[in-house]
């Protein structure tokens, strides 16, 4: 009989439906075989023009039915994609999960292509004004159901049948993980027997790309696409803006076994903590970042000897980079030379809303089938980054345990450790 | 019967076009026949409640991280200042660091300068997608970005009030409010958390603040109306008004032991999502009347009712059902502030329970007196267009 409760009398949360969409497939067979096979999904921008454009290119989705249909649209659909097969995984009814419905996804805004057109269906007045008048005439709900921040929750709740209000949430480039531990969180206050736990990003649209390329946060390595993304290499100058959704359907250990799930795997702490010192960067010293990780290794109960593998927030920024280097080598000490650190976005590029989750995923799979993706494009290492960051090759290991990083613009540092085995 | 693991209000932070403070706010509330503060002309056919005059510096000692914010993040920051301050928190490192913290947001304030010029221009170009490169990155102020963010409110409450413990924000409109409050009340209930800070602001000053409503047709229009009166008018009922509202939750035992002013104890957070397609909207609020188990006899309710023809319609009925309650829509008086909402409707009962006093009647054609002692006070938020939400509030 299987220990049902953690170091602290709660509910074990296991995994028992994963999902995944990124710029590399939809579903986790494709991910996986790409991911270890070393592919990147970067590419040049084919969405919009790129005149004008410092960065051109990206890890959008652009194969989904709504990938030319705007940032709601799309995020929907990536939520959607991701969360039918985490459901269809876990053997639960897809029309009526009967958990509560967690969404970590990007702000939402007017997009612009129906900003001009609503403004160009009228000649009166000018700007706030014209558009104003044009919007309260709209006889159909599409265009305000994009703005409002609510909508993709509701109309995934409806979709999948979760139960009661359904929490959208951002915490930046943390927010899938935060998804995850308001997950895990509502199963160990025993508030419900599974949650459904979704980060979805849609939203690459040609004025994000600006709003980040005006911050110079991308990467503007353009001639070769899938070079640009360069986690822990000296020559590292950014992200690369990306796409994708990640789905877990998180169970007590207890209802899994009950209703004989396969167990995928399990979560077993959730750690956060907040920066005060900088809307973009970073306290110097890390202490978030390290308060944020020794958080989370307490919450699961494990030792800093005990994490066999580290799934990085690895962004390619110069700043994040540094960083997390120093945080974790200042938690693990003397081994951190010797521990496996790799980086998806190396070939995702950074899925922001959705990465928490994209990778949580990607740490889940790695522990099972018993492979670490590599960081690619690590043909220069940073000299002052001394990590073994499985370089370009996917290597074979027994990963016990893993701790997955997610560091968010605006301070808010969410860490999650997984493992294997419920004990 | 309180236990130490009850949730009680410590601090409470409010903004609105009556001005700042509980205090300031309770003392214009308790006045019988007190008359909105009402903005008629700018948004025209709109009206708002607009903000107060507010010294930013009294919350946000640095020019620098003023001129970094816009006016929704500086409203959020002020608020959330004011209720650390009612606290007594703000200020002490060793509690900040600790306190997690729920905010529930929108977004912040689009460059109206830089929009009306590409949609002006966007009438003479066919090549609309380049128009946009060319204009937003040459126009557009690099860190505006980090203003429109909706998890940089509780981004700026951590650098400005050093409030570290965790940070998260939740969106989707008045149900985030309900949200960030009932999983706040789970986390102290659970022993997760022993104080944290939630609340909500909005600053509705802003085309685009207006336009969320009005493409779906949901703001009144015309000569303004209480919010209980606004059915059959021109337009959707929606008066929208600039305020916030943050509250200090806190574990009773931990209140305790610093010798805390307790405002209010927080009992029962209830939310819903009703199919209101389908028609389910009156249904899920008496299911989540029930659920509140409301008290017996006479209860006041601080209503955060939008005026939104339908759900307002919906949530009266409920209301007007049971002869026991006696609703204030406090809308009437701050307009719909959203996110922050359901936020400030908590923060009005527990100013209730904490005084021993009703407010008087906002709308004497449609509301009933109160009389008595108000020992528990109902608080809601029926989403304008989703989500639904409730709270009791209990004397101390």
């Amino acid at each position: 009989m299987a220990n049902l409760r953690d170091h602290m009398g709660r509910p074990i949360v296991a995994v028992t439906g994963i999902g995944v969409v990124t710029s590399l497939g939809v579903g986790k067979t494709d991910n996986w075989a790409a991911l270890t096979s070393g592919k990147s999904g970067i590419h040049p921008i084919t969405r919009f023009p790129i005149d004008h454009l410092n960065t051109r290119i990206s890890g959008m989705v652009d194969f989904l039915p709504s990938s030319s249909k705007g940032a709601s649209p799309l995020t929907y659909e990536l939520a959607e994609t991701a969360a039918q097969e985490a459901v269809g995984e876990a053997g639960l009814n897809s029309g009526d999960f009967g958990g509560p419905l967690f969404l970590a996804s990007p702000p939402v805004e007017l997009d612009w292509h129906e900003r001009f057109s609503l403004y160009n269906s009228d000649k009166d007045d000018a700007g706030a004004e014209r558009l104003l008048r044009v919007a309260r005439g709209l006889k159909e709900l599409d265009i305000f159901e994009t703005t409002q921040f609510g909508s993709i929750a509701d109309r995934l709740a409806d979709r999948f049948g979760t139960r009661g209000l359904p929490i959208t949430l951002s915490t930046a480039c943390a927010s899938g993980a935060t998804a995850i531990q308001l997950g895990v969180e509502a199963i160990r206050r025993g508030e419900c027997d599974r949650a459904l736990s979704i980060g979805a990003d849609g939203s690459a649209t040609a004025e994000a790309l600006i709003r980040f390329s005006l911050l110079s946060a991308l990467s503007t390595h353009n001639d070769i696409p899938e070079k640009a993304s360069k986690p822990f290499s000296k020559d590292r100058d950014g992200f690369v803006l990306a796409e994708g959704s990640g789905a877990l359907v998180l169970e007590s250990l207890e209802a899994a076994l009950a209703r004989g799930a396969a167990v995928l795997g399990i979560l077993r702490g959730c750690g956060e903590k907040a920066d005060d010192f900088h809307r973009t960067r970073s306290k110097p010293d890390g202490s978030p970042a390290i308060a944020a990780v020794r958080a989370a290794l307490a919450d699961a109960g494990l030792g800093e000897d005990e994490i066999d593998y580290v799934n990085a927030h690895g962004t390619s920024t110069p700043e994040n980079d540094k960083m997390e280097h120093l945080s974790l080598s200042t938690v693990f000490g003397e081994r951190i030379g010797s521990m496996p650190i790799s980086s998806n976005k190396s070939m995702i590029g950074h899925t922001l809303s959705a990465a928490g989750a994209v990778e949580a995923a990607f740490s889940l799979m790695t522990m099972r089938e018993g492979v670490i993706p590599p960081t690619i494009n690590y043909d220069n290492p940073d000299p002052a980054i001394v990590l073994d960051v499985v370089p370009n090759k996917k290597r074979n290991a027994e990963v016990r345990s893993v701790l997955s990083n997610s560091f968010g613009f605006g301070g808010q540092n969410t860490c999650l450790v997984m493992a294997r085995e419920p004990v | 019967m309180s236990s130490p693991r009850d949730v009680v209000i410590t601090g409470i932070g409010l903004v609105s076009s009556l001005g700042e403070g509980p205090e300031a706010h309770w003392q214009k509330l308790a006045q019988p026949g007190l008359q909105p503060m009402l903005e008629a002309a700018r948004f025209a056919p709109y009206t708002i409640h607009p903000l107060p005059e507010i010294d930013w510096n009294l919350q946000i000692a640095k020019r620098g991280d003023q001129r970094q914010m816009e006016t929704w993040q500086r409203l959020g920051t002020y608020a959330a200042g004011l209720a650390l301050d009612d606290a007594g928190i703000k200020g002490n490192d060793d509690l900040c660091a600790t306190m997690d913290m729920v905010v529930a947001a929108g977004g912040g304030e689009r460059d109206e300068a830089v929009d009306a010029a590409i949609l002006a221009a966007s009438e003479s170009r066919n090549d609309r997608d380049v128009l946009l490169n060319e204009k937003l990155t040459t126009e557009l102020r690099p860190t505006l970005f980090l203003a429109q963010l909706s998890n940089l409110l509780a981004g700026n409450i951590s650098i400005v009030h050093k409030v570290t413990g965790s940070s998260r924000t939740f969106m989707g409109e008045e149900g985030a409010g309900v949200a960030a409050v009932e999983t706040a009340a789970a986390r102290i209930r659970s022993g997760q958390s022993t104080h944290i800070l939630v609340g909500g602001a909005f600053q509705t000053e802003h085309s685009d603040m207006l336009l969320g409503y009005e493409l779906a047709g949901y703001l009144h229009r015309g000569p303004w109306k209480p919010v209980w009166q606004r059915q059959g008018a021109d337009g959707g009922g929606v008066v929208s008004g600039s305020g916030g509202a943050f509250l200090v939750l806190e574990q009773r035992e931990h209140a305790m032991s610093r010798g805390r002013k307790i405002y209010a104890e927080l009992g029962p957070v209830v939310s819903g999502r009703a199919r209101r397609s389908r028609g389910e909207l009156g249904a899920e609020i008496n299911a989540l009347l029930a659920q509140a188990a409301l008290p017996n006899g006479e209860l006041l309710a601080m209503s955060g009712a939008s005026g939104a023809h339908a759900a307002t319609t919906a949530e009266k009925a409920a209301l007007d059902a049971n002869p026991a309650i006696a609703a204030r829509g406090f809308s009437t008086l701050t307009g719909h502030m959203k996110e922050a909402q359901f936020p400030f409707a908590v923060a009005l009962a527990a100013l209730a329970v904490d005084r021993k006093a009703a407010y008087p009647v906002f709308d004497a054609a449609t509301e009933k007196p109160f009389q008595g002692v108000p020992g528990t006070v109902l608080a809601t938020a029926i989403g304008y267009h989703q989500f639904e939400g409730m709270a009791l509030v209990n004397a101390a």
